[in-house]
This record gives structure tokens, C-alpha cells and sequence, in this order.
């Protein structure tokens, strides 16, 4: 808070007082509100990007200047704030949002005025826009690699696809139910469940999974169970003994954060999907734990996967305004197509003309001490589909911001706008 | 107990040594343990297990604790106490843990190690090792631990531990693949008399060449199953109703008090359950730093103390805003609701955004099992709970002077003013009375939901179903409200989906109140008028 309450004050004196010209950044993170929860690490982590920048002599030239703004986890007023940042603080580039529908609330903004957004969040897909930098895990940079993971190396039989009711978890089960059955995988082997938000009586649903578990062939369940609706979700599955050995579920929306606040050792061995775990070890990694804690004067913080993706999209538009010599958006946009920083997996990764980025595919399993152990791992960096290919609606969509300029280049009618 | 347990390391200690003269496929399967490798470290655990050397349940179940270090090559088991023992000779190494790594396991190296623990520990001299020994048999169904299991099975005396071990003999006969019909049909009986999930798991996946009589068998004792099932299946949805409806029942039972018979429309009821929660945190917190031994009580302890701060917090609110604004309920909702807000992000700006652990006791983890369904510990503590705090709230109401007073109140203000009540102070102490009832709600809820800021947000809407519908001003009519609402979810989720369900429920409820505004049980006569 004192943060947040420090960069809002540097940001008016120095509007007023114009004492030097600086680049702007805008934050859109949610500060209050049911997402603070997750968003207001992701503002943290933005400052101290900033002002480790600034410790290495700014950009062009000039100093960095962070302005955080506080949309409270309402989504009309996402749309509001990045109004106010880009045409009243003249940011260059906004890092924010986290849930899909805030992401959707802030595009018309960022059409109509031109400026940029760096989405960090995993997401559903099926989207490309030429102002928006997805860095974030497109569905097959999580849910496919987890699956075959789990069909390969636990031999999964039978899935069930559990999540919270909304857009991200219908989407990614719509794929994933469309991979399973290219797969082979018999509809009766598929169960499909879903909650409602902050879902907290799981005795039924449990109960199902284990009976739809106890056939004879191995089950797992797929988790796109998001926020607070988790907590008791493990904790019920702990105390009617489902366990990792038996059950495994694998999660896509549950990190170190969310772990934070179970007691975690009935959990051990249930799995996560993700691009980054704070257990990575690297130089890159330990190097930044170590700012992240000293910044944060909080030796137990812990870091997580949308984090990074901040750190590389940071990273990636510093770079491309270097290479533009600009920060006017036309020319970033342009410009970052083809960006290639370190990642903090010990990878490269690069900016795709589809706006999304290649990154790692890491599966973890939980340990006692809430950290995830990386039990597989993708060889090679996976490329971000904003289209998924095992949709009818979409398997002959592409984006690509360069040669056809276009979020959704139908390859079969060849036009743009399907 | 422990002086048995150090000759019995002593004895295990020196067998290793005798034994480490020769080098067998215990030795040399060891350093596949420093590979780093799953499949390695899988396949060295079926090579010890299978070794029958007497320090392989110790390396096995080192592996399982994290307590097997590998360094330069060289496998390192660290007992409980510290010290350091060479797993190849079983001789001691020290303290020093400087270059060791423990070696890494996932679910597929605990699936080998529960199997091999299970056949390691079928002869064990404890009672509850040889039954979870096996539960892990008939789980992994390894064939090669049929001759210990007979032998197993010829020497045990505890009947329960009997049944479990030829269940495993049972599972492992059944798919084995030169199993005589006679063993299968014996098999399957055993298995009908399970009569579980897994014995139906069992029984469907019958190896193909099986004769026409065993199949037949099979298909009849599969059928016996089912109907056995269904029956429990009914069974535990009338049961996950109770245990929905209890906690519908906590939640809404200190708001049958300040809404019910006071007529307050508190939106800051949510929040006293939190506080509640919270207080459960603070608690443990302390037990855990300077009392650890204590922590089995934490929650018994947190109980007062939940009701005191929720209580006077409560008593607090009224005092300041709510006795300002009696008969004036848009602005006690109002106001209500912001000191809702209020107190939500003040325990935002102390404890943080992020969720509170608040843990288990151990008598509260786990399942019992009745027939074919598990009831949660935890589950049962709060269903017999809920109930408890409603006989109690129902006994102070009936018999005490408090109770008394505040029926009087409710009943005729002016009336039980004149009476020599003073009926600001009898405001004031049911207020507290419905707050400090929220609070111990909050403990039992903390067992079962996050402990954030937002905790009482996710109950004030069903709080207000709850007593609306059972109707205000009654206390029965929140237990049958509680109740029916509960039950009615849980049947209608298997088959609606927990989305739909509750949709449902809410169209049943908006029909319900438009034709008995009153709710369920109506209070009648004047008190209602007024």
C-alpha cells in the first residue's frame, strides 16, 4: 500500500512540477476488490521493473515513471482507468489486467486511442489483437502439454474436467474435450463438472470424482477451478482421502499464492501446470527472488508465474523501443515482433507475430512446504497459439501482425475477419 | 515402547552388517537411487524390496519421509534422531548433511514405495501396519505378494485385519492369470461381500479367458453391488444435505436472533462470522508458537473467544449506530452494510489480501465409513456443532432471564419498558448475543472455507434465504429452513449440476415467499403487527 500510495504521489508532483521528461508506464492492476488478492504482486513487481530500469540509466535516454491506477476488480472500470492513463498521464504502454473480461473491457480503449497492453495472465485463447502483448500461457502452453503429461507418464485413462463457471474454464475444456476425443479418449471417459464462483460445499462433487474414479482405469482430474473456490476444494479432497497416488489433479489456475493459504500436506503430489515455478533452479531465478525479496523487505514473499510473464514483457518492450528508437506504439509494435529475451527458466524467449510469446511448459508437483518440485518439462520452448487447432470454429484461424496484419486470417477463404 | 524399538534397530543394524559382506541386488541396485532419474529410482525400489534384505524397509520408508540422501554416489538413510546411516552397510555417518540431496520422488516413485512397503510390512508386529500393508496390496494387487500374504492370512488374529488381508488375496486372484476357477469363484465372493466401488472396479475388469460359470458369478455378485450402492448413494446425498444444511444453520442462526427478533437488517453479519474466523487464526497462532502441544484443543479454545470479540464487537456496533436508527430499516441497511465494508478492509490492512492457513486438528481429519459411503470427520464435528449451538441459543432464550427479557422486547417495547426493563440494554445484549453466535459459527466455518477478508460475503445472502424462509422470528424456523434448503440442494446437485441446482433452489424460493411472504413457520398475532 505504502507503495502504491508512493508511485501515485511521485506521478502527480511530477505532472505538476514537469522538473524532467519522462517515459510513463501505466499499471492496471486491481488494489482492492475480490482480484487483489492475485493483482496487487503483479503492481509490485511493475515498480521495482521500473525502478531497477531507471538504476541502469532509464530508456533513451530518459527516466521511467510508473503510474499506478487502481481499477478495484470492477471491470466497467478498467475501461475507465486506462482511459485516464493513456490520455490524460500519456502512458506509453500499460501492464495489467488479469481476468479475461478485464482484458475485454480495456481493447475498445486501446483501439481507439492506440496505445499497447501487456496481458500477463494465462488465458483461454482464441484471440489475437494488434494492440495486445499476450504473455501469458495460451491453452497449448498449459492445458495440452499437462494432458499428455498425464496420459504418458500416469497413464490417464478416464479425465475429469472440473472448473468454475465462466469463459476461461468453458474454453479450455471445449479444447480439451476436443483433444481427448482426437485422442481417442470415448465421451463416457470425459465428465465434465462445473461450480459455481467461490464454490465452497465440494461433498458432492468429490463424491463423484471418486466414484467416477473407482472404474478400474486410472483417473485423473483436470482443474480450471479458479481462485478462492480451491481452498476448499483440496480441502475437501483431502479429508474424503483422495490422493495424489490415486487421484492426481492437476490445476492450471493454482500457484504458490493460492497455496500460501492451505495446509499443504495432504495436497502432496497433486500437480500444477504452468510456465514458471519459483522452485526453477537457475541463476536467472535465484537473481531475481533475491531483488524481489529485498525490494519487498519480505524474506517469505514468493514469486510466481504471472510475475515473469510481466518480467519478460517488460523486458521485450524495453527492448523493441530501443530497436524503434521510439515509444510510439506503431512503430513498438512493429518493432517487438521477434524480440528474443531470457526467460527466467533458463530459455529465450521471443515475441511471436501473433503477439504471443514461446515459453517453456513446466509440470509441478506440490511439496510439503507449498513449493511446486518440477517433476517434466517441455525440451524446447512451446510457440503461443492464439488460435487453437482442435476447435472446429477456429483450427483454420491465424494471426499474424506482419505479413497479413490480421488477428484472424482465415487460411481457407483467405480473408481476414473469418 | 522406544527401548523395544532401538533393539529392534540394533538387531535390524547389525543383520545389515552381517548381511553387507555379500553384495546381492540390494547393493547393487542402491546407487540407482543418486540417478535422479523417476524410472531408476522406481526400478531400484522393487529391486530392494524384492532383496528380503532387513534394511530395505528402512531405505523404503526413509524414501517415503524424505529422509534418503544421496552424495557422490553413495545412498545415506537419516533416522529421526539426526544421525546419519550408510544404506549399503547400515553403518552410522555422522550428523553432517553438508554435500546430500534427499532423492526426489513423484506419484509414480509413492505408488511404488506404498506397494512395496505393503508387502515389506504384511508380517509386521503392529496391528495398523499390517492392515494399511493390506489395503496397499489389494491396492497394487502384486502378484508376487501372495505367498507372505497367505502366510499372513494363516497367522492373523485380529478379524478386521483377517477380512482386509483376503480381500487383497481376493483382488490379486482375481486377475492373476492361471488362477483356478474354484480361487476366482472364491474371490468373487469375498469381493460381493466388500460390496464397494473398488470390488465393482474389480469385478468389471475380469480377465477374458475366464470360464462361463466365473463370468456368471461375477455378473450376479456386480449386480448385488449396484443395488447396494445405489442404496448408499441416497443415502450419503440425504447426509451431504444435513452437513449443508448445518452450516446454513451456523451461519444464519445469529442472524435468526438480530434480524429475526429485532427486526435489524444487519449486512455486517457476514463479518462477525469472519472475525470469528479470524480469532480461530489468532489462536492457533499462538498455540502454535508458545503451546504446540495444545493445538488438538485450539478450536474449543477459540470458541469463547470468537463469541467475546464477535460479541463485543457487535454490542460496539449497536451502542454507536444501530440503536440511532431502530424502525428505520433502509438506514440501518445502509449503514450496516458499510460497516461491513468497513470491517472487511480493516482486517484487509492487518492481515493481508492473502488467505489465513488455519489447520485441522487431527480428530478432525479424515473419514469414518458406514457401509459403502465415508462420512468427514470434520463434517460430522459440524453437524453435531450446529446443533448444539441451536439447542443452547433455543435453552437461553426459553429459560434464562436474558432470554426472557429479550422475548418480552421483541414482543411489546413499551410494554416491557414499563415494566422496569430497560430495554436499551436488553437491545444491546441480543445484538451482542447474535454477533457473538455469528462468531462461533466463524470457527467452525474457518475448518471448511478460506479464511479471507471476503468470508462472510459468500454467507450473507444464504443467511438471509435461510431465516426469510424459514420465517422471521422464529428459531425452529431456521433449523427446518436451514434444513430443507440443504437437503433439497444436495438431492437436486447430483442430478442438476451445482450451477443449475442452485438456479433451481432460488426459483423454488422466490415461488415459496410470493405465496407465504411469511415463511415457513409465521409468527401470528401482535407482535407481528407492530
Amino acid at each position: 500500500m505504502a507503495l502504491a500510495a508512493a508511485a501515485l504521489v511521485s506521478g502527480a508532483t511530477a505532472g505538476t512540477a514537469k522538473a524532467e521528461e519522462t517515459i510513463k508506464v501505466g499499471v492496471l492492476h486491481s488494489l482492492s476488490g475480490t482480484m487483489d488478492i492475485s493483482e496487487t504482486t503483479l503492481k509490485d513487481v511493475m515498480l521495482m521493473l521500473v525502478e531497477e530500469q531507471n538504476k541502469k540509466g532509464g530508456l533513451l535516454g530518459k527516466k521511467l515513471e510508473a503510474v499506478v491506477v487502481d481499477p478495484a476488480s470492477n471491470w466497467p472500470l478498467f475501461a475507465e482507468k486506462a482511459r485516464e492513463l493513456i490520455s490524460q498521464h500519456k502512458v506509453s504502454a500499460v501492464f495489467g489486467a488479469w481476468t479475461s473480461v478485464s482484458r475485454k473491457s480495456v481493447l475498445p480503449v486501446l483501439k481507439e486511442l492506440n496505445s499497447i497492453l501487456f496481458y500477463p495472465v494465462q488465458y483461454e485463447g482464441e484471440e489475437s489483437e494488434r494492440n495486445v502483448f499476450y504473455t501469458g500461457a495460451a491453452p497449448n502452453q498449459q492445458a495440452i502439454p499437462a494432458v499428455d503429461y498425464l496420459a504418458k507418464e500416469e497413464k490417464v485413462e478416464r479425465w475429469v474436467l472440473a472448473g468454475t463457471d465462466y469463459v476461461y474454464p468453458r474454453t479450455t475444456n471445449k479444447i480439451l474435450e476436443a483433444y481427448l476425443k482426437s485422442k481417442g479418449v470415448k465421451a463416457e471417459d470425459i465428465m465434465i463438472s462445473y461450480t459455481p464462483f467461490g464454490h465452497s460445499d465440494w461433498q458432492t462433487v468429490v463424491a463423484d470424482i471418486k466414484k467416477f474414479g473407482s472404474s478400474g482405469k486410472k483417473t485423473a482430474v483436470v482443474s480450471t477451478i479458479n481462485g478462492d473456490a480451491n481452498v476448499p476444494f483440496y480441502k475437501e479432497l483431502a479429508n474424503q482421502g483422495v490422493k495424489a497416488t490415486d487421484i492426481p489433479v492437476v490445476a492450471f489456475s493454482v500457484g504458490e499464492e493460492e497455496l500460501a493459504g492451505i495446509d499443504t500436506k495432504p495436497l502432496v503430489g497433486h500437480l500444477a501446470a504452468w510456465n514458471y515455478f519459483q522452485s526453477v533452479d537457475t541463476p536467472e531465478n535465484k537473481a531475481f527472488i533475491e531483488k524481489w525479496k529485498a525490494y519487498t523487505k519480505n524474506p517469505k514473499r514468493v514469486s510466481n508465474d504471472p510475475m515473469e510473464a510481466h518480467v519478460i514483457g517488460f523486458n521485450m518492450w524495453v527492448k523493441a523501443v530501443e530497436k524503434a528508437g521510439t515509444t510510439d506504439p506503431d512503430k513498438v509494435i512493429d518493432a517487438i515482433v521477434g524480440i528474443k529475451v531470457p526467460n527466467l527458466t533458463g530459455g529465450v524467449s521471443e515475441m511471436l507475430p501473433n503477439h504471443h510469446i514461446t515459453k517453456p511448459v513446466l509440470i509441478g508437483e506440490i511439496k510439503e512446504d507449498g513449493q511446486f518440485d518440477t517433476v517434466w518439462q517441455t525440451d524446447d520452448l512451446v510457440a503461443g497459439d492464439a488460435w487453437s487447432k482442435h476447435l472446429e470454429g477456429s483450427k483454420d484461424l491465424i494471426a499474424d501482425w506482419q505479413t497479413v496484419k490480421c488477428g484472424n486470417y482465415n487460411t481457407v477463404t483467405k480473408k481476414c475477419g473469418s | 515402547m522406544i527401548f523395544l524399538r532401538n533393539i529392534l534397530r540394533a538387531l535390524v543394524l547389525l543383520l545389515g552388517m552381517a548381511s553387507a559382506a555379500l553384495a546381492g541386488p540390494y547393493e547393487e541396485s542402491l546407487p540407482k537411487f543418486a540417478n535422479d532419474s523417476y524410472a531408476d529410482t522406481d526400478a531400484a525400489i522393487g529391486a530392494v524390496a524384492g532383496s528380503g534384505n532387513p534394511l530395505s524397509i528402512d531405505v523404503v520408508e526413509a524414501l517415503r519421509d524424505g529422509r534418503l540422501l544421496v552424495g557422490s554416489g553413495q545412498v545415506f538413510v537419516r533416522r529421526a534422531s539426526g544421525e546419519l546411516v550408510n544404506a549399503a552397510t547400515g553403518q552410522a555417518w555422522g550428523n553432517q548433511t553438508g554435500e546430500l540431496k534427499p532423492v526426489r520422488v513423484n506419484n509414480r516413485v509413492r505408488r511404488a514405495i506404498e506397494a512395496a512397503l505393503g508387502s515389506l510390512t504384511l508380517l509386521s508386529s503392529d496391528a495398523a501396519k499390517r492392515l494399511e500393508a493390506a489395503r496397499a496390496v489389494f491396492r497394487s494387487r502384486d502378484e508376487a505378494a501372495l505367498p507372505t500374504l497367505e502366510k499372513a492370512i494363516a497367522q492373523e488374529g485380529q478379524p478386521h485385519v483377517r477380512n482386509a488381508l483376503e480381500s487383497a488375496r481376493a483382488a490379486i486372484l482375481l486377475s492373476k492369470q492361471d488362477a483356478l476357477p474354484a480361487q476366482r469363484l472364491a474371490a468373487i465372493e469375498i469381493l460381493q461381500a466388500r460390496g464397494d466401488q473398488e470390488a465393482l472396479a474389480l469385478l468389471s475388469n475380469l480377465p477374458s479367458h475366464a470360464t462361463p460359470e466365473v463370468i456368471a458369478a461375477a455378473g450376479k455378485a456386480t449386480d448385488g453391488i449396484q443395488t447396494r450402492l445405489a442404496f448408499w448413494e441416497a443415502v450419503q446425498n440425504v447426509w451431504y444435505g444435513i452437513s449443508l444444511g448445518s452450516v446454513l444453520l451456523l451461519a444464519a442462526i445469529g442472524l435468526a436472533i438480530t434480524f429475526g427478533t429485532m427486526g435489524v437488517i444487519n449486512m455486517a453479519h457476514g463479518e462477525m462470522v469472519m472475525l470469528g474466523a479470524y480469532t480461530t487464526f489468532m489462536v492457533q497462532e499462538v498455540i502454535r508458537i508458545y503451546f504446540p502441544g495444545l493445538f488438538g484443543a485450539s478450536l474449543l479454545i477459540a470458541l469463547p473467544l470468537a463469541f467475546l470479540v464477535a460479541g463485543l464487537v457487535g454490542v460496539f456496533i449497536e451502542r454507536t449506530v444501530i440503536r440511532f436508527l431502530y424502525g428505520r430499516p433502509l438506514e440501518t441497511l445502509l449503514a450496516t452494510w458499510g460497516i461491513s465494508l468497513i470491517l472487511q478492509q480493516g482486517v484487509r490492512t492487518i492481515f493481508g489480501p492473502t488467505n489465513r492457513e488455519v489447520g485441522t486438528p487431527a480428530w478432525m481429519s479424515g473419514a469414518l465409513d458406514i457401509g459403502a459411503m465415508s462420512l468427514t470427520y470434520n463434517r460430522i464435528a459440524i453437524v453435531v456443532f450446529a446443533f448444539a449451538v441451536f439447542a443452547i441459543l433455543l435453552l437461553v432464550l426459553r429459560y434464562t432471564s436474558l432470554g426472557l427479557y429479550v422475548r418480552a422486547v421483541t414482543q411489546n417495547r413499551r410494554m416491557a419498558g414499563s415494566m422496569g426493563i430497560r430495554t436499551s440494554r436488553i437491545d444491546a445484549l441480543a445484538f451482542g448475543l447474535g454477533s457473538g453466535v455469528a462468531g462461533i459459527a466463524g470457527v467452525a466455518l474457518s475448518q471448511i472455507d478460506n479464511v479471507s477478508p471476503n468470508l462472510g460475503q459468500g454467507y450473507i445472502i444464504d443467511s438471509f434465504m435461510v431465516v426469510v424462509f424459514g420465517g422471521v422470528g422464529n428459531l425452529w424456523g431456521t433449523l427446518v429452513g436451514a434444513m430443507t434448503l440443504g437437503v433439497a440442494n444436495k438431492l437436486l446437485e447430483p442430478y442438476a449440476g451445482a450451477v443449475l441446482g442452485k438456479i433451481a433452489l432460488l426459483i423454488a424460493i422466490i415461488v415459496f415467499i410470493q405465496r407465504r411472504p411469511r415463511g415457513l413457520f409465521a409468527l401470528k398475532g401482535r407482535a407481528v403487527e407492530a
